[in-house]
């Protein structure tokens, strides 16, 4: 579904990320792990068009991302904390979406009725909490079936019970066939959703597999020790 | 019983008089009448005639009057001087011209030709005649007791050598000017050595030079005349005691355009005129106790240019309103009074609700100063650095003139 | 296009709704009422106006749109996020805020002239040639404003050079000018001086208002740079083109920056 094949961001003189190669594969979940600094925010607005890469090239299924944007209606992104023109109404922001998408049928509300939006249409985004933002923010990048979707830490700031309402649509999507990329510090939920992982420090890219293959080459009990071993210089 | 015998008399006597005036003959002009040409008329009139030139284009130039005659235009007839002559000349007293196109007189270097020439003549009467593109329009030179009036008098000369004046007099006493309408001469009314005249309600426009120039003619009065788009505006010069009042001036502009340039100009009235537009609405050049009262100075460049050697004049009760600069002067110093002038830039207060300001008003700018010194700087007016350098001065003055100042600025426009 | 004009709709929905767009037309509701309650005279008003326009709308138009496109970051990335292009994103955002800014200034300043008409007869055409000045550098120091904003990426930063570009192009600049033209006395500098004017919009905005306004003095200016400058319909040309290189170029930096920027 992506491939990455040489790709370098340096902010000035720092570099963020190192000539990284990554092929993600189709109809998957994938784990982008690592500590903060690692460049998996990078990496994520990097495949978005949100920032440009120095070097090197990412492809998504067959279109090679330039500074074109069309490509970005096959994909749901759900940033870490939303932020929508603050003055709008929730209906107005999800009509905006709507309306800069094209999009004009076949919207999956799935999580708008679970998550119990129709309350909240006619609210501010100004007047919400975090935590019901974060329901739109998921709501809207779910609604127009994207082929690949990038959530950025998504369940930080739900309470458990949405939280798992968003956990099974994730695993519902990936069997429909979608591309699921995902960042996340909480390694339960990484046990419990990941196919693949791909393991960023430094730049660049020390693991990319399924998860028990990244216990099995660090022989490691369990994945906190496998992760914490990479981390201390094992080789992978 | 005898005031009523006098009046008896007296009646019997206009009433006489009038008769002789209905008997006198009557000449006819035209191609149908008796007289082909105006000439032969003339030539054939007396005392007392009245030459009635019917409508049609009369060819003639050079015309003489020497008789106490009446010419009257009847359905509009015009003589033309074919651009070579002067028109018509009078020698005689009392002589009325009325109702007649004059034009094309020639233009000449050498001598003044004209429309009509008044020469040392006393009560005549110029009136409701047309003048078209004529060197000089009516010229009058020793004349007095004569009247101008109704006429349209009209050129279109481009350079002021090629042009006469609209209405020229010279040596001239007692002349009333009323009701003409003048455009496109070098002068629109031109006074040199005239005394005791009135200039009323004319309308100098576009004229190449000044609407009015005025030299040496002193107790003369012009009133509710208008001026606008001449050349260099009006100048007034070496004259004492003239009253102008209603008058307005408009649009006069130029780099040496004024509203009125008044130079050595003593003991005058300028009252209840009205300046609009004006590059400089007045400019006083060794002037001398002169009452400037009533006046509207609007969006004049310069609403006044008091040069250095004029003192002792009053300007009173007079609106400045929206003018670039108020004042400019050459003097630190100020041997002139101003007061109760409403100022629109005035920004003071009035605690004791009086009408009139509680701190004094400074019409000379700092920028104003500066623009006067140094003229490009000119392009920086109304910008807000200009701003926060008047400001500046206002409240520590230090380069403008500190007495001319007017202590009582009224904080409403006057009527 | 389509998507440049959704974007504006839902940029002018949300601007609207914000409290400064009510306060900014109240500004000039009561500045242009009160001036013409206090005074009658068009001219007094007129040149009372001109004052407030060439200061206030520089100095909001330029803070606004600084503190603007930094308090919309997290909606600006997540709109990139989306299918629309950055050029017309940016495009959208200028227009969102310059539209709001240029309605409020001259429903502000209009409603109380209408309600006063008669005293604007004569001078009606220079007040809508301030309202022009106005609008001119509405549009001008918001595209500076987004250009500063784009390359600075730290608000307290970008901010302080937007106050300074304001100080230095609506009072500095004319401070300057002023003494080099007094040190150069001796020289012709007319042209210099004209020049000098142009490269500042502020500068520009206020002569094209003074061509009208204060022609009368102008002409009394015996150069004849000016005079040409100033009488014929020339210096409105030139000053007008100007004005609208003065609104593209910011705009067009800006927007390649954008382009550019990782967010």
């Amino acid at each position: 579904m992506i491939n990455i094949n040489r790709l370098v961001k340096n902010y000035g003189r720092f570099e963020v990320l190192k000539n990284i190669d990554l092929s993600i594969e189709k109809g998957k979940i994938n784990y982008i792990v690592g500590p903060n600094g690692s460049g998996k925010s990078t990496l994520i607005k990097i495949i978005l068009g949100l920032v440009k890469p120095t070097g090197g090239e990412v492809f998504i299924g067959e279109h090679k991302i330039n500074s074109d944007s069309d490509y970005r209606s096959k994909i749901g992104y759900m940033p870490q904390a939303a932020s929508f023109p603050e003055n709008l109404k929730v209906r107005e922001v999800i009509e905006m979406v709507k309306d800069l998408r094209n999009h004009k049928s076949d919207f999956d509300l799935d999580l708008t009725e679970k998550f119990r939006l129709e309350r909240e249409m006619r609210k501010k985004l100004c007047d919400l909490s975090g935590g019901t933002r974060q329901k739109v923010n998921a709501a809207i990048a779910f609604m127009f079936n994207p082929e690949l979707l990038i959530l950025d830490e998504p369940t930080a700031g739900l309470d458990p019970v949405s939280s798992s309402i968003l956990k099974d649509k994730i695993i519902k999507e990936r069997n429909a066939g979608k591309t699921i990329i995902l960042t996340s510090h909480i390694l339960s939920e990484l046990e419990e959703l990941a196919d693949n992982v791909i393991f960023l420090l430094e730049g660049r890219i020390y693991f990319y597999g399924t998860l028990s293959k990244l216990i099995l080459t660090t022989e490691q009990k369990n994945l906190e020790r496998a992760i914490a071993s990479i981390m201390n210089g094992a080789p992978v | 019983m005898i005031n009523l015998s006098k009046h008896i008399i007296f009646f019997c006597v206009a009433v006489l008089f009038t008769q002789f005036n209905l008997t006198g003959g009557e000449l006819q002009v035209g191609k149908s009448f008796q007289y082909k040409s105006v000439a032969s008329a003339i030539s054939a009139s007396v005392n007392g005639d009245t030459i009635i030139i019917n409508g049609g284009f009369y060819k003639e130039a050079n015309l003489v009057i020497r008789e106490k005659i009446i010419l009257i235009g009847k359905n509009n007839p015009i003589i033309d001087g074919e651009s070579r002559y002067n028109i018509l000349s009078i020698f005689s007293d009392s002589v009325t011209v009325e109702g007649i196109t004059f034009q094309n007189a020639g233009i000449s270097f050498i001598e003044d030709n004209a429309a009509i020439k008044l020469d040392s003549v006393k009560h005549c009467i110029i009136r409701n005649n047309t003048f078209i593109n004529n060197f000089f329009g009516v010229y009058l030179a020793e004349a007095s007791y004569c009247t101008i009036t109704g006429n349209s008098i009209s050129a279109q000369s481009k350079k002021e050598t090629q042009s006469g004046n609209g209405i020229h007099l010279w040596y001239c006493k007692n002349i009333l000017i009323e009701n003409n309408s003048i455009e496109g001469h070098r002068d629109g009314i031109y006074f040199e050595f005239v005394e005791s005249s009135i200039i009323k309600h004319n309308f100098s426009f576009e004229n190449l030079r000044y609407g009015l120039h005025f030299m040496f003619s002193d107790s003369c009065t012009y009133s509710e005349n208008r001026f606008e788009d001449n050349g260099a505006g009006v100048a007034v010069m070496f004259t004492h005691r003239i009253t102008m009042v209603n008058n307005e001036f408009i649009h006069n502009w130029g780099s040496a355009s004024f509203g009125i340039l008044l130079k050595e100009i003593t003991d005058s009235k300028i009252e209840n005129n009205y300046f609009y537009k004006n590059t400089s609405g007045i400019y006083l050049e060794g002037c001398n106790r002169i009452i400037i009262a009533n006046n509207d100075f609007i969006e004049n460049g310069w609403a006044l240019r008091l040069m250095a050697n004029s003192m002792d004049n009053i300007f009173r009760e007079n609106n400045f309103i929206g003018n670039s600069f108020d004042i400019a002067t050459n003097n630190t110093k100020n041997y002139n009074l101003f007061e109760y002038n409403y100022w629109s830039e005035y920004s003071g207060y009035d605690i004791n609700k009086d009408g009139i300001g509680d701190i004094p008003y400074r019409p000379v700018k700092l920028f104003s100063l500066i623009v006067e010194r140094n003229k490009p700087t000119l392009l920086l007016l109304r910008s807000f650095f200009a701003e926060i350098l008047n400001y500046a001065e206002r409240v520590f003055p230090a380069l403008t003139p500190k007495k001319l100042v007017d202590n009582s600025p009224a904080m409403q426009r006057l009527q | 296009m389509r998507t440049l004009s959704k974007i504006i709709k839902y940029q002018l929905n949300d601007v609207f709704r914000s409290k400064w767009v009510v306060v900014y037309t109240a500004f000039f509701f009561l500045i242009s009422y009160g001036l013409l309650t206090f005074s009658h005279d068009s001219s007094k008003v007129l040149v009372s106006l001109l004052n407030v326009i060439i200061i206030v709308i520089p100095l909001i138009s330029i803070v606004f749109g600084t503190i603007f496109l930094y308090n919309n970051k997290n909606a600006i990335t997540f709109l990139l996020s989306q299918p629309v292009e950055r050029k017309l994103l940016y495009i959208g955002l200028y227009l969102g805020l310059i539209i709001p800014l240029t309605l409020s200034f001259i429903i502000g300043t209009i409603i109380p002239v209408i309600i006063f008409f008669k005293v604007f007869n004569e001078n009606f055409t220079t007040f809508l040639l301030l309202i022009g000045a106005g609008i001119f550098l509405t549009m001008i120091f918001g595209g500076i404003a987004f250009l500063i904003s784009t390359y600075n990426e730290d608000r307290l930063r970008g901010l302080g050079i937007s106050i300074f570009t304001w100080l230095l192009l609506s009072a500095l600049y004319d401070g300057i000018v002023l003494l080099l033209l007094q040190v150069f006395q001796e020289y012709p500098l007319e042209k210099v001086s004209i020049a000098l004017s142009i490269l500042n919009p502020v500068d520009l905005a206020r002569i094209i208002v003074i061509l009208k306004f204060d022609v009368s003095a102008l002409m009394g200016y015996t150069g004849a740079v000016f005079q040409n400058f100033f009488s014929g319909g020339l210096g409105f040309i030139i000053a007008s083109s100007a004005l609208l290189i003065w609104i593209i170029l910011p705009l067009f930096m800006g927007m390649r920056k954008f382009i550019k920027k990782d967010f």
